[in-house]
């Protein structure tokens, strides 16, 4: 803030206040002679007339009290331009000194899982009760509190992975987030192209399904587009997240005017980064928490 | 007789028809739109019945169509008469009401539309912007050409409200309004980022501080002492709470953007003024109340002054509310909570609908050439209904903001949160079962309003002029 405007400021805050006040002061005493009994002399509208009463005494003592309130406020805490008050607070500073706060009060309840392995701790009780809170607070907005997802969030309770499910590769994904993209082969299919791909996939895993002349035309449009990142199986590809096909698991909806969508448009997917948020412990322990979801039965 | 010696009372029984109608409209919105945050199906999946789009709507309608009118209707009614003299011109004033009309029937078109600037209290698009400037700058041109005019020396200190609320609002609308407009129905603001929420709320908390206070307190003004038939107070009240309160509401604003990327300045000037405005807010309550001195007497008998009195406790209670509020501590509490939906609906249905309840039967009967209204036991009904809905309404909002505020902070041994939005929500429901029945008893004690209006229109002389009084 330049010096024009941090004056500028200050002396009208505190020119408003001192004027408030000497307001205030101006009127406290009545003028010698002024009856405070008899109206002022004026009259509006046949009878409305006012009287000269002092202003209450309660009523100048919380005015008063306010403005003191104000002027020793600007003085502890930023107000008065670019001076940041005799205290030194500023609301970065509170927020960084909850968050040290709370991590020396919180930090140690996720760092006494950091020497267990992730396979083993997903059996352990307190790490997948503390694994949970922490889904229900970071992951529930998107995957639903029970984990279960919705159309275009993936399902963590089932067994179809797009990275794989080794706990180390689930939490990579948390800690760095993923970006899956499905490219938009529209233009390059055309329309009947499209269909042709489309009725081929859906025949993947639901066979018998749409017509088989399509199917076999669409079956080969898919090993020149497709299989770079499903594969020539249609199985997928972990490394990449590309999904398997046959398993009649679907992201994105599993009729064929869906799959046709994402083959027309494509897809950008994405899981955010939760390091800066979360830090290694908790991810550790947001793993167990995800791992134990598997081992429910019927999970 | 002469017609220039009479009031123009036409103007003034338009604006207070208008404020039934209207009140009526924005507060059966309002109905709709509370029902819909416990049964969202009632938006019948069509989008022009989107919570949404209705919930600027129901604020335009009560704020500005509502509200709007009820100051028309008395400020022209009482700057002639504290004036002794007839408004300044006719065809504007008459301008004024069609205009005024035409563009509350635009943003009831447009806001459901989803055509909006996105900006709280000032959605409208920039052509009514436009539309309201024009109108707004009119009716300074009456107001000020009639106090021009005035036969006595001396302004009454209703008319330092209304005028005080009349050049602030020209200000405050104009300046917020400033826009780039690129098609009819689209443009962008001129400020961006921080400034842009800062000009904002500054327009949003002067909206209140001087469309819904200074406006209403100049109805106060007039309204009380004529019908207590009492002196106001102390005149010196008045000087000093008027100039504390229209020079310290200015800055407020700031303390609507507590802990936001507003800087620290100006987020500790917004608190320290609002602090200080509790005391020039407090002046007009103590004077408007200590009016009655040695009239008590009358509260029982009169369900107008009950009206005024009432708001007039209401607006003691929303003005400490709102510092209190305003104090970054607390909130940190009631912030982004149904707290304040209760803290404003205690000021607009407490103190600015109550004393335009009041406003409009005290003046109508004298713009329909009678004494009183048609019922005024039905005037007492609205009263009591109406106050019982207000304290269901404001109850449940307290209730549920502070729970709320709790909910969200609450945490776990483990430093996660105990609950989810979603919890806080559902914990909600039965509270806003609660709002929703104080909604639907204060619409209710409108529409009682609206018949008794009705009735006393028909029955009354419309044709009745009523003669510039003599200066003392």
């Amino acid at each position: 803030m330049s010096a024009f405007w941090s004056w500028f400021i200050i002396i009208l805050t505190v020119g408003n206040i001192l004027g408030c006040v000497w307001l205030l002061q101006s009127q406290s005493k009545l003028p010698a002679g002024v009856s405070t009994e008899e109206t002022t002399g004026h009259v509006w509208d046949d009878n409305l007339t006012e009287y000269n009463k002092p202003m209450p005494r309660w009523w100048l003592i919380l005015f008063w009290l306010t403005a003191i309130f104000g002027a020793v406020y600007l003085v502890l805490y930023p107000g008065l331009g670019s001076f940041g008050g005799t205290r030194g607070w500023s609301q970065v500073a509170q927020y960084e000194r909850e968050r040290a706060e709370a991590e020396a009060r919180f930090g140690n309840v996720f760092r006494a899982f950091a020497d267990i392995p992730l396979a083993e701790l997903a059996g352990n009780a307190d790490a997948v009760r503390l694994g949970r809170n922490l889904f229900l607070n970071n992951c529930a907005t998107c995957h639903g509190s029970d984990g279960r997802g919705a159309r275009s969030f993936p399902n963590l309770t089932d067994d179809a992975w797009l990275y794989g499910k080794a706990p180390e590769t689930i939490e990579a994904t948390i800690t760095n987030g993923r970006i899956g993209v499905m490219p938009a082969l529209g233009a390059a299919l055309g329309e009947e192209g499209v269909a042709e791909v489309a009725a081929y996939v859906v025949s993947l895993s639901r066979p018998g399904d749409g017509d088989s002349a399509a199917v076999a035309t669409g079956a080969e449009k898919f090993q020149l587009f497709c299989t770079a990142c499903h594969g020539p199986e249609a199985k997928g590809n972990p490394a990449i997240g590309a999904p398997n096909l046959t398993d009649d698991d679907w992201l994105h909806g599993r009729t064929a005017a869906d799959i046709r969508d994402v083959i027309t448009n494509g897809r950008t997917n994405q899981m955010p980064a939760q390091l800066e948020i979360l830090g290694p412990d908790r991810i550790r322990v947001l793993v167990a928490y995800l791992l134990s979801l598997q081992a429910e039965p019927g999970g | 007789m002469d017609r220039s010696r009479t009031y123009n009372d036409v103007v003034v029984r338009q604006f207070t028809i208008a404020t039934v109608v209207w009140g009526a409209v924005g507060m059966t919105v309002g109905v709709l739109i509370a029902a819909q945050l416990l049964w969202p199906e009632l938006n019948f999946d069509i989008p022009w019945l989107t919570y949404s789009r209705l919930r600027p709507l129901h604020t335009n309608a009560v704020i500005f169509a509502f509200g709007g009118s009820a100051l028309f209707a008395s400020s022209y009614y009482v700057v002639q008469r504290t004036c002794h003299t007839r408004l300044f011109s006719d065809a504007l004033a008459s301008f004024t009401f069609w205009g005024w009309q035409v563009v509350i029937v635009l943003a009831a078109i447009t806001l459901p539309l989803g055509l909006t600037q996105s900006k709280e209290y000032a959605e409208l698009i920039w052509p009514i912007d436009v539309l309201i400037a024009v109108v707004w700058i009119a009716y300074g041109v009456v107001f000020f050409g009639t106090i021009a005019r005035r036969r006595v020396n001396h302004i009454y200190v209703a008319n330092w409200f209304y005028a005080a609320y009349i050049i602030t609002i020209a200000v405050l609308h104009i300046v917020n309004s400033l826009a780039i407009p690129v098609s009819l129905g689209l443009s962008y603001p001129i400020y961006s980022g921080i400034v842009d929420a800062m000009v904002q709320w500054w327009y949003g908390h002067n909206a209140v501080g001087f469309f819904l206070t200074a406006g209403f307190l100049g109805m106060m003004y007039y309204f009380i002492p004529k019908r207590a038939e009492r002196p106001v107070y102390s005149y010196r009240l008045s000087v000093v709470h008027f100039w504390a309160l229209i020079s310290t509401y200015m800055w407020a604003g700031p303390h609507h953007l507590h802990y936001t990327s507003v800087p620290d300045w100006a987020q500790s000037i917004g608190m320290v003024v609002a602090l200080i405005v509790l005391a020039p807010s407090w002046g007009g309550v103590s004077n408007g109340i200590m009016t009655l001195s040695g009239a008590w007497d009358k509260l029982r008998t009169d369900p107008v002054l009950k009206f005024m009195i009432v708001a007039l406790s209401f607006y003691g209670m929303s003005t400490f509310e709102g510092p209190m509020m305003s104090i970054k501590t607390v909130n940190a509490l009631s912030h982004y909570t149904d707290w304040t939906i209760g803290h404003v609906h205690s000021g607009a249905l407490g103190w600015v609908a109550l004393i335009s309840f009041g406003c409009v039967y005290a003046l109508l009967p004298r713009v329909c050439g009678r004494q009183e209204m048609y019922s005024v036991r039905l005037v007492e009904l609205h009263f009591w209904v109406s106050t019982v809905g207000i304290v269901l309404y404001v109850t449940s909002m307290w209730i549920a903001g502070v729970m709320q505020g709790l909910m969200w902070r609450a945490v776990n041994d483990d430093g996660t949160l105990t609950y989810s939005f979603v919890e806080s929500l559902k914990a909600t429901y039965p509270y806003y079962a609660v709002r929703l029945a104080g909604g639907v008893l204060f619409l209710a004690g409108t529409l009682i309003m609206a018949w008794n209006v009705w009735k006393t229109v028909v029955t009354g002389d419309r044709r009745a002029l009523q003669p510039v009084l003599e200066p003392a």
